[in-house]
């Protein structure tokens, strides 16, 4: 890997940082997040039909405040019926 | 008079803390306040001599809290500013002689007499920092711009809420510019973003540190030092004075900045 193209350590430290204290704020492991995802989805897909690959479900930092924001598109009726 | 508490702490150890209480009470004492520092780290008693105090030590807090001397018997006056004192730390005894209504009834005794009291807290989030924080009418986190100090930092920061003592103010301590400057260093923006809380100073990495505690005499004395040049500043805005802050993160503004405020060049 070049010179150019090496990503500079602060770089990392906050992104890794980021990732750090959000966990350490909420008290919640990643495995703890993907199984609330897992859950999640399956209660949502009993009432509609939704695309897995397309949801995004994560903490986000808001200031000192953290909220788990979810991106989920729902499958379009008609469009699916058509296809 | 009513003194206004300020601990200083951090959850990390060797970050700074007490480089900064002894920096911070001797330039408030140099600009003509009552100051009484306190040294909360028992078992590790640094303080004194940071502050070059420690032949003067007779009597320690825990003497005080269990009555074998008066609070005025224990508070060692410094060597050039004479309204400035220490309270040392107990060096021998366990961490539980003191609690945190001791320390809380300590802070009452003083606070008629002091305009400042000001605690240096023991790293970690256990009975030490505990005690350090209940008198604080206010807090100062200090931190270094790394990983496991800024980590370390935002889990106070997070007590300190949960505790409602407030929003504490962030001392970016050691903050190297070339190494912010090549990206190889989180910058004061990264950190402040970061942790969520108000900055109230930045601390560059500095020699001049290392040679003051060496001699038991806090940078803040040194005139040409950069790092006492950014506690005096710290002191100054504790005071209520609204300070620059100094531009440590691009080419020559370090410099630019000191000679500026040093009247030099
Ligand atoms: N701005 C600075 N530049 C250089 N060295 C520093 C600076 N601040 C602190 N140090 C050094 O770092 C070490 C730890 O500082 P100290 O104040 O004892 O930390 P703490 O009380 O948080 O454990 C000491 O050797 C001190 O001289
Ligand atoms: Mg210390």
């Amino acid at each position: 890997m070049g010179f150019f193209t090496r990503k500079r350590s602060a770089e990392s430290a906050k992104e890794r940082l980021q990732l750090v204290l959000v966990h350490d704020r909420t008290d919640l492991t990643p495995a703890q997040l993907e199984s609330l995802k897992n859950e999640l989805l399956e209660a949502i897909s009993h009432y509609i039909e939704i695309d897995p690959e397309a949801v995004q479900i994560g903490l986000e930092r808001d200031g000192r405040s953290q909220k788990l924001v979810a991106d989920i598109p729902l499958r379009s009726v008609s469009r699916h019926r058509a296809g | 008079m009513t003194a206004q508490v300020i601990t200083v702490t951090s959850g990390k150890g060797g970050v700074g803390k007490t480089t900064a209480v002894a920096n911070l009470a001797t330039a408030l004492a140099a600009d003509g306040k009552k100051v009484v520092c306190m040294d909360g780290d028992i078992g590790l008693r640094n303080l004194d001599v940071i502050m070059g105090l420690e032949n003067r030590i007779v009597y320690d807090i825990v003497d005080v809290i269990e009555g074998r001397c008066k609070l005025k018997q224990a508070m060692i006056r410094d060597k050039h500013y004479p309204d400035l004192y220490l309270i040392p730390a107990a060096q021998t005894r366990d961490k539980n002689a003191v609690s945190p209504s001791d320390m809380t009834r300590i802070c009452n005794d003083l606070r008629p007499d002091a305009d400042f009291v000001i605690i240096d807290s023991p790293a970690g989030i256990e009975r030490g920092f505990r005690n350090a924080i209940a008198p604080a009418d206010r807090v100062l986190v200090v931190t270094n711009p790394e990983v496991s100090a800024v980590r370390d930092a935002d889990r106070v920061v997070g007590i300190l809420e949960a505790e409602e003592k407030g929003s504490p103010s962030l001392i970016l301590n050691r903050l190297n510019p070339t190494l912010v400057r090549n990206n190889d260093m989180l910058s004061a923006e990264d950190v402040l973003d970061l942790l969520g809380i108000q900055l109230i100073g930045i601390v560059p990495e500095d020699e001049s540190v290392i040679i003051g505690s060496n001699r038991g005499a806090p940078v803040v004395t040194d005139a040409k030092s950069r790092a006492g040049q950014a506690f005096r500043n710290i002191a100054k805005r504790l005071q209520g004075q609204e300070i620059p802050f100094m531009d440590l993160e691009q080419q020559g503004g370090l410099w630019g900045a000191i000679q500026k405020l040093t009247g030099r060049k």
